[in-house]
């Protein structure tokens, strides 16, 4: 582990452009991920760190049917948010699901989003072949024991998954992300936030070197919505999901007016599915409607022997979460 | 900054441990966990996994359950740091504390001091409504020995709840 500064910022913009000016310099919020692999795995190796935990990216507010959540709101408090609990309960499921009391006091929203993968491949140093950590080295994952991986943006450069319960109902919900740069702010919604793999696997998102997340915006659900997220995992609490899926249905007279759709578990990004969202829609609230959503959602996987059971648990899953939001009995 | 931008591997950092100041210089690398155990020698929080997975270096930052081994000490200036030798006042033991002993909360006790650490905090955030929210709000804190249902007890008896 090689020695790094720190840097206590007091500002937003010299932050930035502390950061942008120098190509070894990395943002410190919560910590859970960025001290994990400094400080124990020794993958990431700044030679210093901005400790960006004092800046004033704090509050949320809720103003035309958004909520603006401060990047530095912890998982915790935006967990205890009433407008969460009351208009996007399924972002507090999920909140509530992840990682643990002690970890949601200290991670931020901005550093769930960007949180690396667990892939234990690219977690230890010794593995060679990591095309996340060293592109063009190959990819051990695809190759030896996989189990927590994805099956959806997945390829045979990368298997690597986007382990964050917080963002299938972000991603569900077109929220959208809000960054400083040094040359001025911009917006991308999260849809368009991360990057698939491809050939360039430590190509993980659109920020560029020493930009900053502020703020994320969330659009709240119509009233009458009612949404869901089911966590599946090898134990009880405090474990990463299998598979998950996000929920959101407006249904009038039996039929889905307006259907939102994410998976987590499976996806190397934080996984919206559209394919399943287009069938649900008018589509009459049945069993059969969200078997056939399901089975869209997983249409074209990635499979290795370790996670070839994904597809089928992602399936049950989608068809479970469907059956609890729409109260439509299985 | 409070820092100027040449590289420095040293901070100076103010704790407040226990409720006194502690000034100390330290490597940047080194976190509150270990700025505790090697730095204040107060080494009743405990070094488990040192990874985030296992609670037992629980301590109340600014009076909230943290990880003290993904803390970097230097995150601390300025801030109200808790370990289990701040609970006991007067030579008194907290009321958790003395739970967890007439329970029979643990068994080698070396996940303890996280476990009460975080049963403090879990009583202070409400959330010891029933033996399942105790459960789930205590699966931050991994004990080996499996003293689970003493714990929960404990937890139960102080929050005033009768068995279930």
């Amino acid at each position: 582990m090689r020695p790094f500064e720190y840097v206590r910022a007091d500002d937003v913009a010299a932050a930035v452009a502390l950061v942008s000016a120098d190509p070894q310099a990395e943002y410190l919020a919560g910590g859970t991920t960025e001290l994990d692999l400094v400080l124990k795995d020794g993958v990431l190796e700044p030679g210093r760190l901005v400790d960006i935990t004092r800046l004033p990216l704090r509050g949320i507010t809720f103003a035309e049917d958004t909520l603006r959540v401060g990047a530095l709101v912890t998982m915790e408090e935006l967990a205890a948010d009433p407008t969460v609990s009351e208009r996007v309960p399924f972002v507090r499921e999920a909140l509530l699901a992840g990682a643990s009391p002690q970890l949601r006091n200290m991670a931020t929203i901005g550093g769930n989003l960007l949180q690396r993968t667990r892939c234990r491949y690219f977690r230890d140093s010794t593995v060679m072949a990591c095309n996340k950590r060293t592109p063009g080295s190959g990819c051990a994952a695809v190759r030896g024991p996989a189990r927590m991986h994805a099956i959806l943006g997945a390829s045979e450069h990368c298997i690597a998954l986007h382990a964050s319960d917080l963002c299938v109902p972000l991603v569900a919900l077109d929220t959208v992300i809000d960054i400083q740069g040094v040359d001025g702010s911009r917006s991308v919604p999260l849809t368009q936030f991360y990057v698939l793999p491809g050939e360039r696997p430590d190509i993980e998102n659109v920020l560029q070197h020493g930009e900053l997340i502020t703020r994320i915006r969330i659009p709240l659900l119509p009233v009458g919505t009612r949404s869901g997220y089911l966590k599946v995992r090898d134990r009880a609490s405090y474990e990463f999901a299998l598979t998950s899926a996000a929920a959101a249905l407006l249904i009038e007279d039996g039929t889905i007016v307006r259907a939102r759709l994410a998976l987590g578990g499976v996806g190397t990004k934080p996984w919206r599915a559209l394919e399943a969202e287009e069938i649900l829609h008018g589509a009459p609230a049945t069993g059969r409607t969200f078997r056939a959503a399901a089975q869209a959602a997983l249409g074209d996987p990635f499979t290795v022997a370790g996670t070839a059971f994904k597809v089928e648990l992602a399936e049950r899953t989608i068809v479970r979460i469907l059956h609890t939001v729409s109260g439509v009995r299985s | 900054m409070e820092n100027t931008v040449s590289a420095d591997p040293y901070v100076d950092v103010m704790l407040r441990v226990n409720g006194s100041a502690r000034r100390l210089r330290l490597d940047s690398r080194v976190t509150l966990l270990d700025a505790l155990r090697d730095e204040l020698d107060l080494t009743g929080t405990k070094k488990g996994c040192d990874q985030g997975a296992c609670g037992a270096c629980t301590v109340l930052l600014d009076g909230k359950r943290v990880l003290s081994c993904l803390t970097l000490a230097a995150q601390c200036e300025g801030r109200e740091v808790t370990s289990i030798e701040g609970l006991a006042t007067d030579g008194r033991l907290h009321p958790v504390q003395e739970a967890f002993i007439r329970h029979d909360g643990f068994q080698c006790g070396y996940c303890t001091p996280g476990q009460i650490m975080s049963a403090v905090a879990l009583l202070q955030e409400g959330r010891a409504g029933s033996d399942e929210e105790i459960r789930e709000f205590m699966s931050g804190n991994l004990c080996r020995c499996g003293a689970y249902p003493n714990i929960v007890a404990a937890i139960r008896e102080v929050a005033g709840r009768g068995s279930e």
